[in-house]
């Protein structure tokens, strides 16, 4: 029953862009960038108990180093993307330093103050970043002479890569070092005691976590060919803890689902309504106050309750 | 010369906007354990307000305590109505706390459009003050002495005071102030009410420095934390120094590296945080 949910979500997965026209693609294709994004955040909120309001640094890092990195130094996208990867995760082991000091609310309000610091410095720093024009003109990577233009290619390319992300975070957290990262999140002081250094797990996986944020950030600006402030501003990271949340924290589906939810809701609802700004804001409260485990253990649980009348009744 | 003295004053006066901002920010975060992300929406809401209370009453400080009012007003029914029905979990009142952010930003620029409106400093504060031939800017000075007025009726309401000293109680320990009868819940809600008046007067008084636009939100917002993490959460010397530290970097960084000046606030944060997780003055870590 399991392998057949997988087997279907693959072959529909594949064959998608056959069936779908082109602004389906590419909906989907930012449903993907959106997915290893959300995800990659749910590492910290969702197993490591650590609450992160500066997520958009790692996407809006990335896509600026790789973006300046091809337009003012004209380099090729076989050095712009590790080189972009490398920065934002060395960028990401000083600010976990400094966020780590911190557990709980102190960690939000320092990785938000710090994400902020990043967002204004994009606004101001001109002669790098163009300040509120964006850096514009960029090109997709084509990789073994694929090219990426067109959507359905672009499609492709993501899903594998979205692919090998989920996997490779659902392996970190299924190992043992997950298991640790859990326990620190459950216990942190008991873990201390059993000899764990709670410190470094936590902050390992804030590296890691901040390392497919970039990865993401690639995906995005390679998708949008183009780099704004607003990537690394305070909605950014709400939008995808929003889908975090949404979407059930510390659970693996959850947030793929969430931000899902959080592209469908900016697409569709802000075609009728233009205050998306106000939409999220009313989405993050009622889902705190209604909803606050979340979409799929919501559902989960309500899927279960039925079950068990069901078979109560035979 | 000029140029450094206005300069100064104008580290000054931002200095005294934040403290405003900051000490509220303060003594909720020490008092409740919410980090109230609304608070730099409250200071532009405060801004936005005193725009339309000036087209009725021309009065700078009648508009900043009507201002302060209403933003106090529109806190306590935060507070009583929404972090209150969540109270006990910490990451979802934050999370309101964001939500309600992102709809009064919206909520501004449909009311008051996107475009910044310029709130006139008052006529009689226009001319600067002259000091033997230096230029000094009456406004900024003025400012400089309600943040510190405030500061100093703020310290004697926390040290002299019954509240004041219920309010500390609360800050050291919750679950013992309760024990003894503080009415920790009225408590809550007057500290709330308080820093929100405070956030909100801040925006007008600021506002012929800075004018009302869409964006001020998320441009107090930061540097209100990183005053609060510099200073000690809770502290109201901490928020005090913090302010004017943070308002002296940001003026002096824009002036001498105005590409990186967001950079270098940070620096004295990281130094701090590094050796003193409290903060210079706070009693509990953050």
């Amino acid at each position: 029953m399991r392998k057949a949910g997988w087997v279907v979500l693959a072959v529909a997965l594949a064959t998608f862009p056959l069936a779908g026209g082109e602004y389906y693609i590419n909906l989907t294709s930012q449903i993907f960038i959106a997915a290893i994004f959300a995800a990659s955040l749910n590492l910290l909120v969702g197993y490591g108990g650590l609450p992160s309001l500066g997520h958009a640094s790692w996407l809006g890092l990335a896509a600026y180093i790789s973006a300046w990195m091809s337009l003012k130094l004209g380099l090729g996208h076989w050095a712009t993307a590790p080189a972009a990867l490398l920065g934002t995760t060395l960028i990401a082991c000083a600010f976990g330093w400094i966020s780590l000091r911190a557990t709980g609310l102190g960690f939000l309000m320092l990785t938000l103050a710090l994400s902020q610091v990043l967002w204004g410095t994009a606004y101001r720093w001109v002669s790098v970043t163009d300040g509120d024009n964006g850096l514009r003109g960029l090109t997709r990577p084509a990789p073994f002479g694929i090219g990426l233009e067109d959507a359905t290619s672009f499609y492709y390319f993501a899903l594998a890569i979205t692919v090998v992300a989920i996997w490779l975070m659902a392996v970190f957290v299924a190992s043992p070092f997950g298991a640790a990262l859990r326990g620190a999140r459950d216990q942190s002081r008991r873990m201390s005691a059993l000899g764990h250094d709670v410190w470094l797990i936590r902050w390992i996986t804030f590296v890691y976590s901040a390392f497919w944020g970039a990865v993401s950030g690639l995906l995005f600006v390679y998708y949008n060919k183009y780099i704004h402030p607003a990537s690394l501003s305070l909605t950014t990271s709400a939008e995808a803890l929003l889908g975090v949340i949404a979407g059930g924290s510390g659970t693996l589906g959850g947030p793929i689902v969430g931000a899902a939810i959080v592209i469908f809701l900016k697409n569709y609802v802000s075609a009728y309504i233009e205050r998306w700004n106000m939409l999220l804001g009313f989405v993050f409260v009622f889902i705190v106050i209604f909803m606050p485990e979340g979409v799929v253990p919501g559902v989960r649980r309500l899927l279960g309750q039925a079950m068990r009348a069901r078979r109560r009744s035979r | 010369m000029q140029y450094w003295i206005i300069q100064t004053l104008n580290s000054f006066a931002l200095g005294g906007l934040l403290f405003l901002l900051a000490a509220g920010f303060s003594l909720i975060f020490g008092l409740m354990r919410i980090a109230n992300l609304t608070h730099g929406s409250m200071y532009m809401l405060g801004a936005y307000v005193g725009v339309s209370v000036l087209k009725v009453v021309p009065n700078l400080w009648l508009a900043a305590i009507i201002g302060g009012l209403v933003i106090a007003v529109f806190g306590g029914l935060v507070e009583r109505l929404i972090l209150r029905a969540l109270a006990g979990n910490a990451l979802g009142q934050v999370l309101v706390t964001l939500g309600i952010s992102f709809i009064i930003a919206d909520l501004c620029l449909m009311v008051w459009g996107g475009d910044p409106i310029p709130i006139p400093t008052p006529p009689a504060l226009q001319q600067p003050i002259l000091v033997g031939g230096v230029a000094f800017p009456t406004y900024r000075l003025v400012v400089l002495l309600i943040a510190v007025v405030t500061a100093v009726v703020l310290h004697l309401l926390m040290d002299r005071t019954r509240i004041g000293a219920m309010i500390r109680a609360g800050v050291d320990d919750m679950q013992m102030a309760r024990a003894v009868g503080i009415p920790v819940s009225r408590l809550f809600t007057a500290v709330f009410c308080l820093g929100a008046a405070l956030a909100g007067a801040g925006g007008i008084i600021g506002g012929p420095i800075m004018s009302a636009y869409p964006g001020l939100d998320a441009d107090m917002l930061p540097l209100a934390l990183i005053v609060v993490m510099l200073g000690g959460v809770g502290s109201l010397l901490g928020a005090f120094v913090g302010s004017f530290l943070i308002g002296a970097i940001y003026t002096f960084g824009t002036a001498l590296l105005p590409d990186l000046a967001y950079v270098i606030l940070f620096l004295p944060m990281i130094v701090v945080i590094a050796f003193r997780p409290t903060g210079l003055f706070g009693r509990q870590s953050v």
